[in-house]
Parts: C-alpha cells; structure tokens; sequence
C-alpha cells in the first residue's frame, strides 16, 4: 500500500499553479472579460486552484487560433500527424503518474484507476490512431472502361468537442486523437467540475503541437459551451453528456448544418444466466466482478452496468455472493493505491444521487447495502463520497430507467432467457450492455438481440482504442473509438474522372 | 369537481434563484433532461431556447412571486412514461455545471426531488400527454 501526497504538498509528485488560463494559439491566454472561477477537490471539497470563465469572446478568440492553423495542419502529411500523435502519447507515458494523480486530485477518482486505466488508455489512444491514419486509404471504383471514381479523406477544418467530467484526460484524448490524426484543428471544451488536469496535459504537450492546433477554453456551459457549439466557424460539433443538452446541439447544429456526434448515456443491463453458477470457478469469479462493476469509477461510467438481471434459479445464491464482494470494497481516500472506489465529481453530482437513493426507497425498492453518503472522517468529511449500493426492485421504478451516474446498482431476477432480453431492452437507452453465459450459442444471440451499441460478453468496463463505442437509442449519433471515428471527422472528397476522348453525344 | 393534482412545485431556493436569472433573461423555462454526466437535471433556459415539439409534454407551470411569466416544465415524452407516477419538486443546491442550464455560474445547480404520488392524487392527475 502507498499514499501518495497531495499536490501542492510537499513529496507530492505534481503541482497545481494557483491559476490557468485558456490554452489558445499555443500559449496561455487570459479570458477576455478577465473571470476567474474557483475550482475544488471532491476528495476535500476544498478549492485547489482557478481557471478562466470565459465567453463568447474567448470562444472567438481560439476560433481565430484555429482557422490561422487549420489549413497548414489540413496539409500535412500523415506520417507527420501520426509521428506527433506518437511522441504526445510517448510523453504522456513519461508523465503518467504526475497526471494520474493530478487527475485523481480533480475528479475524486481513485489514483489506482487512473495508473492502470484512464492514463494507459490515452496513450494507447493515441497510438492507435497514429497508426489507423496511416493505414487509412482511399478508394478507387471502376466505373466503366473508361471511368474512374477516386475517393479521398479530406479533413473537415475546425471542429469544437464539449467533453464531460467523468474522465478529464481520457475523454479529451477520445476526442483530440481522431480530429487530429484527420487533420482538423480543435477547439476544446472541458466541463467545468474538471477543467485544470486538461491544462497540465497542454503543458506537457505545448512544444509538440503547431500553434492553433489545439485550443482549450475553459468556462461554463451557458457562457462557453453554447457559443461554440452554436458558431458558424466550426464544421463539426462533438458532444458527450446529457440528452437534453444533446437535442440543443442537435438544434444549434441544424442551423449551421453541421454534423454532430453524441454520446448521451445509459442504463446497461448487465445479464446472468443460470449456467454462471454452475462452478464455482474462475469464470464464476470474474461474474461476481463483473456484476461489482457498477461501482467502477464511482459508477460515473455512461456505460456503468446499474442494472442487473439475474436468473431465477440462481438470483438468491448469486446475488448473496455479489453483495459480499460488494461490501469488500475499499472506499476512502483517493490517493490510497488501495482504494477501489473514491469520491463523487461534485456536489450536485452528490445530491443528485442521494435523490435517487431516496426515490428509489420511496418506490418501494429494497436496499441490500450501502444507500447512504459516507464520512470517511478527517478533512475528507467535505467531499463527496457514496456508499457502493444494490437495490432490489423492478425494470419499471425510475432508478431502473434513469441513469444515477453514482455507485447504485438495481437488481432483479428475469425467468428465462425471453425475459431476461425484455427486460434488457424495456429502456430509453442503449449504450452498454454485459451477457454472463458459459453457453457461447446462448452468447451469441444475447449480445445480437439487445439494442446497444456495445455489448460485452464476459467481460465488462473494457475500453480498447479498436472497438467500436456508441450507442442506440437516446443514447446518442455516432461511434467513438475504431478507425471507423475517422470518417466522423473527414470529409469525402470525390473525383470523378473521364479519359475517354469521345463526346457523351448529348449536345 | 376538485383540483387537478400538481405535477411540479419549486422550493423557496429555487424561487429565489428563478427570480434573478428572471431578471437577467427574461421569461425562463425547464426542460428535464435525462442521460448521462449532468442528466437527470432540469435544465434552465431563455423561454423558447429549446425547442419543444411532440417529443414533449408540458408537465405544468411554476408560479413564482416576482417572476412575470409561469416558469413551464418540459419532459422528452418517453422519459414522462417512466416518471409519470412521481411529483417532482425543483429544488437548488450547491454546485457546478450541467449542460447550458442558466444557473450554473452562480455556483448552484437546480436538483429535482421527486415523490411518489398519493393513491388520492393520483385519482385527481390529469394527463399531459393527451
């Protein structure tokens, strides 16, 4: 075990500065209006820096940055694109406990996660779409003896990315690599409950990017998200969060005829069938973890399996074996290598789910464990910590329909394997989904009939950079991850070519 | 003929913050959001910002002392198929951020509290759907 010290305290391996301002045109540049908004901790809830609160004059300003880049960078050649989404990837690496901590610090999630996962995951992120854009052709169609149609990826230009709080670092780089290794130049939204650890990773990335390339303003929705997402300088508008956010820049973006892609959320169901236990065995192991998931990243996952659809003939002996492992979880400090489950976000991300926890009470759903805030005691008792918790209920009360986004999993026992995908698929959403089977026929179908765009099959929470990510539903436009990503960020250019001498005789 | 039961209410904390930003925007309207992240709000915009169509249903109107306007409340009318049992009350507490809703850089985040309805309102609830 080992605790790391808090940054900004001596032994601690990175330091916040007292103040950041936006990231534009390869340096930092203060917020026009000169607003500063203050920045806490969910481990404390104590304020740890300030970062601009900016406007749509600083939107503009950034947008400025990005057109002067956009055109140069548009040209350059793919090796190059790919050799500076390598060298930012290698310098992450280099980086990655100061930013592991730094982001844990921000987000309240635990030091563990971002080591293994959030970190790891960014710099294979980009590697692996260093190597796509490479790998990337164009086409060739034969139209007739003497037709061709060439077919070439051209970049869109400047895009904006609205991203959400849940993995500061990750969640750029989901969006950054892409757009980059494409060709475009971006403007970049954090949210505002982590917009800082962003910063130190420009930092540590400023000499390796063109100016303008990447621009990060930071600020609130209504001051800074809107007016990016509403501008008629940008050619593309990506977005994850909520869906009522997600129908307004659908909204904005109809007036610009832009595209939009959206990453909107989920309520996954997360199945077993009876043949899980029919060993007690390492796969009977990796279910019992798999169910424990939901707690993963403090449930703030848009794919967090907060639904969990038992078999009949072994819900009681199952779900008794998943709460043990449930109340086996570490919850505490943040920095604590040891720690499995940290702090929520924010507090309205607190409140928010101890609504739930109440309404879910109030419906009638039963609590197995937890549905209470935790006290971790000393100066943690200011932030923002959740008990790890299963409810027992029904598909129909509102915590199996509304995505809790905090460590709450409901339960329910289906009858067979008809029940067991109407169940799965009685939601608005369709994002994530988990089938637990040793039957692979059984797997198959599972995974086929559920409408979502990523199921996992004897697994769960895995993220790699080829597989494709999306949802169904109201869970969203588009796909994140895969080569695929590239065509949401390029335009088709077709050339349609003659080299026949002959008139086509109409005129 | 008794009263219809109310769908929504507003805390006086609330209130007091539908009055400022009132004043700062004009008539303001809500729109429940659903999802990820931030979901699972209300969020807060300029009357007419959000575009409402058949997609919604208008659960009712926030009468607020100094505020000219009723505040509507809208919901995506799927998500009103789940929620259509439980009384929801708009209530505001410390915190950042969620989407474009207006309060946000005050530092306080509008919250929905929710309660299932009694078998005696639910006798008297009107449906907003039709």
């Amino acid at each position: 075990m080992s605790v790391y010290s808090r940054p900004n305290t001596p032994g601690s391996v990175v330091d916040y500065e007292s103040r950041y301002d936006n990231w534009i045109g390869g340096e930092r540049v203060g917020p026009v209006k000169g607003q500063y908004f203050e920045n806490p901790t969910p481990v404390t809830g104590q304020t740890f820096t300030e970062v601009a609160r900016s406007t749509s004059d600083d939107i503009e300003v950034a947008l400025d940055a990005a057109h002067r880049a956009a055109p140069a960078w548009g040209r350059t050649s793919v090796a190059e694109r790919a050799g500076i989404l390598n060298r930012i990837a290698d310098r992450i690496q280099e980086n990655l406990e100061k930013l592991a901590v730094a982001e844990a610090w921000e987000n309240g999630k635990p030091v563990r996660e971002t080591l293994a996962a959030d970190l790891p995951l960014a710099v294979d992120h980009l590697r692996y779409f260093a190597g796509a854009i490479r790998a990337q052709e164009g086409g060739v169609s034969q139209i007739d003896d003497d037709t061709v149609a060439y077919h070439f990826h051209e970049p869109l230009g400047v895009v904006g990315q609205i991203i959400p709080w849940n993995f500061p670092i990750l969640m750029a780089v989901w969006k950054l690599a892409p757009a980059l290794a494409a060709g475009n130049a971006v403007v970049l939204k954090p949210a505002e409950q982590t917009p800082a650890s962003v910063m130190l990773l420009m930092d540590l990335v400023a000499d390796l990017l063109p100016p303008g390339v990447v621009n990060v303003v930071n600020g609130f929705g209504v001051e800074a998200g809107k007016p990016l997402a509403s501008s008629s300088r940008i050619r593309k508008i990506a977005f994850t969060g909520e869906t009522t956010t997600g129908r307004l820049i659908m909204q904005y973006a109809s007036q610009n005829i832009i595209p939009v892609t959206l990453e909107l959320g989920g309520k996954s169901p997360n199945i077993f069938f009876e043949d899980v236990a029919h060993a007690h065995d390492d796969y009977y192991d990796k279910a019992l973890e798999g169910f424990t998931m939901f707690a993963l990243n403090q449930g703030e996952v848009c794919t967090c399996p907060s639904r969990a659809l038992i078999a009949g003939p072994i819900y009681d002996s199952f779900l008794g074996d998943a709460l043990d492992r449930v109340r086996a979880i570490k919850q505490g400090n943040p920095l604590d290598t040891e720690t499995m489950v940290g702090a929520q976000a924010s507090n309205d991300q607190l409140e928010k789910i101890l609504s739930y926890l109440e309404i879910g009470r109030n419906e009638g759903a039963k609590v197995l464990t937890g549905g209470e805030r935790v006290d971790p005691g000393g100066d943690l008792s200011g932030g923002y910590y959740v008990a790890p918790t299963v409810f027992e209920g029904d598909n129909r009360m509102r915590i199996f329909q509304e995505e809790i986004f905090g460590p709450v999993v409901s339960v329910a026992r289906f009858d067979g394997y008809d029940d067991a995908i109407k169940i799965a698929n009685d939601t608005l959403y369709g994002l994530g989904a988990g089938v637990w089977t040793r039957d692979i026929n059984q797997a198959y179908r599972a995974g086929r009939a559920i409408q979502a765009g990523r199921v996992w099959t004897n697994c769960f929470h895995a993220y790699p950079a080829h597989a494709a990510f999306g949802g169904y539903k109201n869970s969203g436009i588009g796909r994140e991850n895969h080569k695929i990503m590239l065509d949401h960020y390029q335009q088709t250019k077709n050339l349609l070519v003659s080299y026949s001498t002959k008139k086509a005789g109409l005129f | 003929m008794a009263a219809a039961t109310a769908r929504v209410a507003v805390t006086p904390a609330a209130a007091g913050m539908l009055r400022r930003l009132a004043s700062e925007h004009g008539p303001l309207m809500f729109h429940q959001s659903g999802g990820c992240c931030d979901g699972s709000s209300p969020m807060c915009y300029p009357d007419g910002e959000f575009m409402t169509g058949d997609a919604d249903v208008r659960l009712g109107e926030l009468e607020v002392e100094g505020v000219e306007r009723p505040v509507p409340v809208w919901m995506s009318r799927d998500q009103f198929a789940y929620w259509s049992h439980t009384h929801l009350t708009i209530d505001l507490v410390p915190g950042r951020g969620a989407g474009f809703s207006l309060e946000a850089p005050t530092g306080h985040r509008f919250l929905i509290r929710s309660r299932v309805f009694t078998d005696e309102e639910a006798a008297l609830l009107r449906d907003p759907t039709t």
